[in-house]
């Protein structure tokens, strides 16, 4: 690296050139760090591996932990230590990775650990490929472990607002105890976009269950764990989890709306699907069609109630995702079949063009009016054979 | 209806010469008649005490037969999930300095299932006690083949004996680990009588020491009994300890580093620039 990077500037300088452009695996480990991250540990895995690298050299710097697990395994258990011990802990890795961290998730559910765990979501299944990809899905927000439980899912749709949600996340983490995981597809993690060091450091909070050693403050022995074998009290233990994730889904649930107003077509989609998808509304819009476009910004908490609430306003929606449809499954309980609910996806690490969510739109308009007249008189083509799944 | 049972008032002798380590928390424990968990537990509590560690204690519970160790043990507990324990103390390690750390693993979980943690804990040098309770056998879930059975050992799903054939050689992990150059400690001692115990004792007790002289990784293996996991007596039991399982799994200090940290022989190259700085 030439030279001094914006991040290693400081006052005047800093605040003139605070708009840079950031590789979004490095600004989400930046986000992190200003966010009060005490601990890192990673295993390095396709295409998350920048995230890890760029704690390496920033972690020791501040003067806080960076280790290289021996394996996502590892990683994610010496979150759970740490974690225990009041640490504010990331993790990332990339959708195989996460698979092997699903155990320790599902202890830190179970014993109320906080942590924050980034996946740079690549496609599958098996080793798949490195390309973009957001068939986690149904692994992040229904899910990685065993065991009744749920962690709140986000998903940003640009490096800024991942940037954004990082000290969010470590908030909800503390919050709720409990993890927290942040879902991207791999274009997030290796595109670059213009951002700003704007940064948020959330205040922490007080606790009485860490672990710090009983000398401490000559304290009863504390326990973080989750094991209970008298049905009866491992009932209870259930009953308050799920007394949290109701909280939680009343209290956390977001999402972004673009032109909701008029609409009569709906578009939803998450993550780069849904930037696609704007650009599909904004040639919508521009031939006098009236789309709206909502995009999850929790995947878990889902805005099912503001998708009930649209399925009586619109005519139709179209989920567009890169899966082969796990999102529109959550749509679709949440519509309940008050309106028709199209699917268009690309799998294996490709990604849906603007022309292609067009023609999806167009067919479900055309299906709903019963003729392509909405249209116009040249109906959108697409510009390839796409194999993509509807 | 609640049974109270009426307990006679303690009286302090006038020369007190030995008594319960006070960490060592005064309830019956969940282990089968004999097992040598306990002997372990109340040695580890002893130490604990005498080195006045127990204040700045943050350990790490294995998954099998300890996995209740913190009902037993007054000090701040985490649960590991099963084999991970030397990954969630190293997260510990890492993030409370002041922080004495230990592990408690029986042979499923360390020897088995954990292999991929225990060595890396291990090469890292990571600060940290283990202590390591090998009784050759998985007993929580009732008595089948470990990695640590005794070749013709019958157990419940080695029902003809343990066939090398079949099922490969017992694992001396110890020995292994003790090769790694971040283990400052590695020893096996036995809970086999009370002779075996006392070597045992000053084994934990120097394993603690090493961490504190910060010199990398301790690991003291106990070998220990199953009387119903064997199907044996629980006397039988301590007799087969002392005779064929000493017999595969030497007893002794296998390395002790004394002050050197780090002693790393040539595994290092030269550094060459990064091309770009």
């Amino acid at each position: 690296m030439s030279g001094m990077t914006p991040l290693e500037l400081t006052g005047d300088e800093r605040a003139r050139r605070s708009r840079v452009l950031m590789k979004g695996n490095e600004a989400i480990a930046e986000a992190a760090i200003q966010a009060g991250c005490d601990a890192y540990f990673g295993y390095p895995i396709t295409p998350q591996a920048e995230l890890l690298e760029w704690m390496a050299r920033r972690m020791p710097e501040e003067g806080r932990v960076f280790v290289q697990a021996e394996s996502e395994l590892g990683a994610i258990n010496m979150a759970l230590g740490a974690a225990a011990c009041g640490a504010r802990v990331l993790v990332s890795s990339s959708s195989p990775g996460i698979s092997l961290m699903a155990e320790a998730m599902s202890y830190m559910a179970g014993s109320g650990t906080p942590m924050v765990l980034v996946n740079v979501m690549r496609a599958g299944p098996g080793l798949g490929g490195i390309g973009p990809s957001q068939s986690d899905y149904f692994q992040a927000t229904k899910g990685h472990g065993h065991g009744d439980y749920r962690v709140p899912v986000l998903a940003p749709a640009s490096i800024a607002e991942a940037m954004a949600l990082m000290a969010d996340a470590f908030e909800l983490a503390e919050r709720y105890r409990s993890p927290v995981l942040v879902v991207l597809d791999g274009i997030l993690g290796q595109a670059m976009e213009p951002v700003t060091l704007d940064f948020r450091n959330p205040p922490r909070l007080d606790n009485d269950w860490t672990l710090t050693g009983t000398g401490a403050s000559d304290r009863p022995a504390r326990v973080v764990k989750s094991i209970d074998l008298d049905p009866e009290a491992l009932e209870a233990r259930n009953l308050a989890l799920q007394a949290k994730y109701a909280q939680i889904s009343a209290r956390e649930t977001r999402w972004a709306g673009e032109a909701l107003e008029d609409a009569q077509y709906l578009l939803v989609a998450y993550g780069t699907a849904a930037r696609v998808a704007a650009s599909a509304l904004a040639w919508a819009r521009a031939r006098g069609l009236a789309v709206g476009l909502l995009r999850p910004i929790t995947l878990w908490p889902f805005p099912s109630d503001e998708l009930a609430r649209l399925s009586v306003q619109v005519r139709g929606m179209l989920t567009v995702e890169l899966s082969s449809g796990q999102m529109v499954e959550d749509v679709r309980l949440a519509v309940a079949g008050r309106c028709p609910v199209a699917f268009y996806g690309r799998m294996g690490g490709m990604v849906p063009t603007p022309d292609e969510v067009g023609v999806a739109l167009a067919d479900l308009i055309a299906k709903t009016e019963g003729s392509s007249s909405a249209l116009g008189a040249a109906p959108l083509r697409p510009s390839s054979d796409t194999g993509g799944v509807q | 209806m609640t049974l109270t049972i009426a307990r006679p008032a303690v009286v302090r002798p006038a020369r007190l010469i030995y008594e319960k380590p006070a960490i060592l928390v005064d309830r019956a424990t969940h282990y089968c008649p004999g097992c040598g968990h306990g002997v372990v537990q109340r040695l580890v509590a002893e130490v604990l005490e005498e080195l006045d560690l127990a204040p700045r204690t943050i350990a790490v519970a294995p998954v099998g037969c300890a996995v209740f160790i913190y009902d037993y043990l007054d000090v701040d507990f985490i649960e590991a999930p099963h084999g991970r324990a030397p990954a969630v103390a190293t997260g510990v390690r890492r993030v409370r300095p002041e922080a004495f750390v230990l592990t408690y693993q029986g042979d499923g979980d360390l020897a088995a299932i954990g292999t991929a943690e225990i060595v890396h804990a291990a090469a890292r040098g990571e600060h940290i006690t283990a202590i390591f309770v090998n009784n050759g056998i998985y007993g929580m879930t009732g008595g089948q083949m470990a990695p640590t059975t005794l070749l013709g050992q019958k157990t419940t799903s080695s029902p003809a004996g343990r066939d090398a054939a079949l099922t490969g050689y017992p694992i001396r992990i110890t020995e292994m680990l003790a090769s790694l150059p971040g283990v400052a400690y590695a020893a096996r001692g036995t809970v086999a009588d009370a002779s075996s115990i006392g070597k045992l004792r000053a084994m934990i007790k120097r394993a603690c020491q090493v961490q504190l002289e910060g010199t990398g990784f301790a690991l003291v293996e106990a070998l220990s009994n199953c009387p119903v996991g064997w199907g044996m007596t629980p006397a039988t039991s301590l007799a087969h300890l002392a005779g064929p399982v000493v017999v595969a799994y030497p007893t002794g200090v296998i390395v002790d580093r004394g002050m050197i940290a780090h002693p790393a022989p040539d595994l290092g190259c030269p550094s060459p620039a990064h091309p770009e700085d």
